[in-house]
């Protein structure tokens, strides 16, 4: 139990370090990668936060599945959405 | 949800029972992902259509407000999470501490978005005041999506801080071994924290400049 404790304190450490970084990330100058980047760390976190605080780490496929299932509507509705936007010239 | 940890019809295996109600409760997150879906979509398509009205209203938002609320949240997590930990290792009291620990954070997060909202009303950022300088009409279509996602969420934070003190006080939950209330409870608990995650981005990192 004690180690299972310090694990989670671990994961929170990490995603505290990550909320850091992605607030400094802001401010650098970073032109059109500014937005990718900030949303590639929020991904970071909520993987940390699914793989160990929600523990998909110990589950089977089943639940897995369950919970990938919404991620992957959304990205169809976010990437379906944008797609003739950012592909037109 | 009385007799937790019991084996009800139609499971002739508590496992299986326990697996039943995760899957359930992944199911419903799933569902509430395509509730903030929406709002994220709009998001998408009001940046990229009218990038620098996005930009320019989300400079309105206070960084610190919404980053000091996303360490708060990450926190409560933490807790919620720990609390699963304890009552599977047998520590009914420790369970509940950390249960009670999740929902007071979960308060100060509300606080904090009362404090946000409050100075926001006073500089005339919300609907029905008198407008802020904003030189065009999608930095108010920001502001108005920033309002139905920021409140929408602080619903679920509001339900979410609910369910935790009602497990916090509920010893035949807080006793099961196998976490099942718990555990689907500290569920819903990190989805909010993850839309969070997501909202952070999208509302306030956004306007740095």
């Amino acid at each position: 139990m004690r180690g299972e404790a310090l694990r989670m304190v671990a994961v929170w450490a990490a995603l505290l370090a990550l909320l850091a970084l992605t607030v400094f990330m802001a401010f650098l100058p970073l032109g059109a990668l500014k937005a990718p980047v900030a949303y590639a760390i929020a991904t970071a976190k909520a993987g940390l936060v699914l793989w160990f605080f929600m523990e998909m780490r110990r589950e089977g496929g089943i639940p897995r599945l369950a919970a990938a299932a919404g991620f992957v509507w959304i990205s169809v509705l976010l990437i379906l959405s944008s797609a003739d936007f950012l592909t037109r010239m | 949800m009385a007799d937790e940890g019991a084996l009800h019809e139609p499971f002739f295996e508590l496992h299986r029972q326990h697996e039943a109600g995760r899957l359930g409760m992944l199911v419903f997150l799933a569902s509430e992902i395509m509730l903030f879906g929406g709002i994220f979509a709009a998001a998408l398509a009001l940046r990229l259509h009218h990038e620098q009205s996005y930009i320019d209203a989300a400079h309105h938002l206070k960084l610190w407000i919404g980053t000091a609320n996303t360490a708060v949240l990450l926190t409560s997590s933490l807790f919620a999470a720990l609390a699963v930990t304890a009552a599977r290792g047998g520590a009914p009291q420790w369970c509940g501490r950390a249960l009670g620990a999740a929902a007071a954070l979960g308060m100060a997060f509300l606080v904090l978005k009362a404090v946000e909202y409050a100075g926001e009303y006073h500089e005339g950022l919300m609907p029905g005041t008198p407008p802020a300088d904003f030189s065009s009409p999608f930095e108010r279509l920001f502001m108005d999506l920033y309002y139905l996602a920021t409140g929408l969420h602080a619903v679920h934070v509001t339900t979410g801080i609910g369910l935790l003190i009602f497990t916090a006080f509920n010893r035949k939950a807080r006793n099961d071994r196998s976490a099942t209330f718990v555990g689907n409870i500290a569920l819903y608990w990190h989805l909010v924290d993850i839309v969070w995650i997501f909202l952070f981005p999208t509302l306030y990192l956004a306007g740095v400049k």
